[in-house]
């Protein structure tokens, strides 16, 4: 991996962000319903329209409004959220360490099952493990989050049984086990449909890769099943199955809306909810643009990872 | 056809849909109750004779409102991805057939928006418009463009060095001709299987608008609104939220299935 090739990717992230917030600006204040009308709703007089529209700035031309919002965005500065009355600077720092806390679990979670799954279902091709492992994968990508969520709801947080609360979060400073506890299901829910894709994905392409010819070679080389593995087969297979783990980062960040919003946890899905619920313009757009954000960053690193494991990818 | 279904994907994709779509298309008639029809004496029953998949909070009959909810869904379904491939078609086939600075253009605006998951876009896309089935199937389609227009410049892309349409342009053929005899016909393979798939995440998409109250409105039978306002009442009686559930997870996994089996027919090594 060379400078050159960080720099170019570096730049293409800052491309997609510009790309990302020009349409997100777009989006919420160029189209028809500009920001004053998604504020007052449909039955506001002309008149208080007009009134916030000049208190908002709208009756600039939109390359200025874009060029002082992008401004602000970038200084920090992120607006005042119009319904809790809070920066939205400080709603979405809060928001994102829940988020973020509750995602990585469920990725560390899918990473440790869906990678040994997917071999084994490979190594076991035809036989009717395969079979459930594949089918199970297809339920997964065939059962939208939130209908997961609420049979997992049914079946572990049922007022008889309870293994689970049904909701809500617990700050990890004041009671860590609580933390944990709250964090089970939505993880779960995540957790399930994550796997379900990427261990069909590394199971796809362990089998090309075990049906190759140096694979065969290292097996009559003498090489025990579980070098053959380890070292030849699972590092052909990585690369493909990283790239897939970091388009999953995209259902993940959508996912998570509809989890936290049914599991009632805090974090950037539940305040991009309410934000829209609520018309809350600038909260809108600053969880639009730190999710998308989020994403492009986690495509650059995957990019790097793939680059690293497989010397042969340079992407030119 | 005959190799579709004896692909055992194919096989199971073709039934399950088969089943959808004769859901979609009889189903108010197959209905035994009147899906709106309140039975107040039998709320939150579990299945029984007279009503096969149980009662939901005001006693309507689950099996009816899911029959019912199935041409909804899947109509939904086709026409938000239909939208979405037209919208993606002409935007990725005018890339790839003008080429140059233009085409740079939109495939960067393409990768750009790309760069926003779905479900997000969609909900943005909803929020401007304001909530409602037909603007949640507006939104499903625009979130769909990118993608559909980054495969379809990409077919046409591949079609395009090959011998027979440059066969076409050597004899001074017009420019429409070459687009819509030649090059259309060949690349449609790809979007096709593509678009298959893609109706399982419209399905799944429109349902969750539906749950988020963004979508289809009270008293719509979309099967995500069901579950939406069954919650309440889940550990009562979980079927109200299983039923609607199973129906949504059996009309993905036929399109998905179908579409998966589709494209192993068209492309045997190109299978993911």
């Amino acid at each position: 991996m060379n400078a050159g090739y960080l720099a170019r990717r570096l730049l293409s992230v800052l491309v997609v962000l510009w790309i990302v917030s020009a349409t997100v600006f777009g989006i919420t204040q160029i189209l028809p319903g500009n920001a004053a009308v998604m504020i007052l709703g449909e039955y506001a007089t002309p008149d208080q329209l007009k009134a916030l529209e000049l208190q908002l700035g709208l009756d600039r031309p939109w390359w200025a409004q874009y060029l002082s919002w992008i401004q602000g965005i970038l200084s920090g500065d992120w607006g005042i959220s119009m319904r809790l009355s809070v920066p939205v600077s400080a709603l979405i720092a809060e928001a994102f360490w829940r988020s973020l806390a509750l995602a990585a679990a469920a990725l560390v979670a899918v990473t440790l099952i869906a990678i040994p799954m997917g071999v084994v279902a490979a190594m076991k091709r035809g036989t009717w493990g395969d079979l459930v492992i594949s089918l199970f994968a297809y339920l997964g990508t065939c059962v939208p989050e939130f209908v997961t969520a609420t049979i997992l709801l049914v079946f572990l947080a049922a007022p008889e049984r309870q293994f689970f609360p049904a909701g809500g979060y617990t700050p990890p400073g004041e009671s860590l086990p609580g933390f944990l506890y709250h964090m089970v299901l939505p993880a779960l829910t995540l957790c399930l449909i994550l796997t379900a894709h990427i261990a069909r994905q590394v199971r796809s392409e362990m089998s090309d890769v075990l049906a190759s010819d140096y694979i065969r070679a290292a097996r009559l080389k003498g090489l025990s099943e579980f070098t053959v593995i380890r070292r030849h087969a699972l590092r052909n297979a990585m690369a493909p199955a990283v790239a897939v783990i970091s388009l999953d980062i995209g259902y993940l960040l959508g996912g998570i809306i509809v989890v936290e919003e049914v599991f009632a946890w805090p974090g950037l899905g539940r305040l991009m909810i309410y934000a829209l619920q609520n018309r809350d313009l600038p909260v809108i757009q600053a969880t639009t643009l730190v999710l998308a954000g989020v994403y492009a960053l986690s495509n650059l690193i995957s990019d790097i990872v793939i680059a690293a494991l497989d010397p042969r990818v340079r992407y030119a | 056809m005959r190799d579709l279904l004896r692909h055992p994907t194919g096989l199971a994709g073709a039934i399950l849909l088969a089943v959808v779509l004769l859901a979609a298309l009889f189903g108010s008639f197959l209905a035994p109750h009147d899906p709106q029809l309140f039975h107040p004496a039998t709320r939150l029953q579990g299945p029984s004779a007279s009503f096969w998949l149980g009662t939901d909070q005001f006693g309507r009959d689950l099996f009816s409102r899911i029959l019912n909810g199935a041409r909804t869904t899947v109509a939904f379904g086709v026409s938000a991805t239909l939208l979405g491939v037209g919208f993606g078609a002409m935007i990725g086939i005018t890339a790839g057939v003008v080429g140059g600075w233009i085409d740079s253009l939109i495939m960067r605006l393409v990768d750009g928006l790309l760069a926003v998951p779905d479900l997000l876009f969609t909900l943005l896309i909803v929020t401007v418009l304001g909530g409602g089935a037909g603007h949640a199937l507006l939104a499903v389609a625009v979130a769909f463009t990118p993608g559909m227009a980054r495969i379809s410049r990409s077919a046409v892309l591949s079609v395009r060095t090959r011998e027979f349409v440059q066969a076409a342009v050597a004899r001074g053929e017009s420019r429409a001709y070459i687009i819509g005899a030649e090059v259309l016909p060949n690349a449609l393979g790809p979007l096709i299987v593509e678009a298959t798939i893609r109706v399982s995440f419209a399905i799944m998409l429109g349902a969750t608008l539906g749950f988020l109250g963004l979508g289809a409105q009270p008293p719509s039978t979309e099967w995500g609104l069901m579950i939406a306002e069954a919650r309440q009442y889940m550990f009562r009686n979980p079927w109200c939220v299983a039923a609607p559930g199973a129906a949504i997870a059996i009309a993905a996994l036929g399109f998905n299935l179908f579409g998966d089996a589709l494209r192993d027919l068209i492309d045997p090594r190109g299978r993911r």
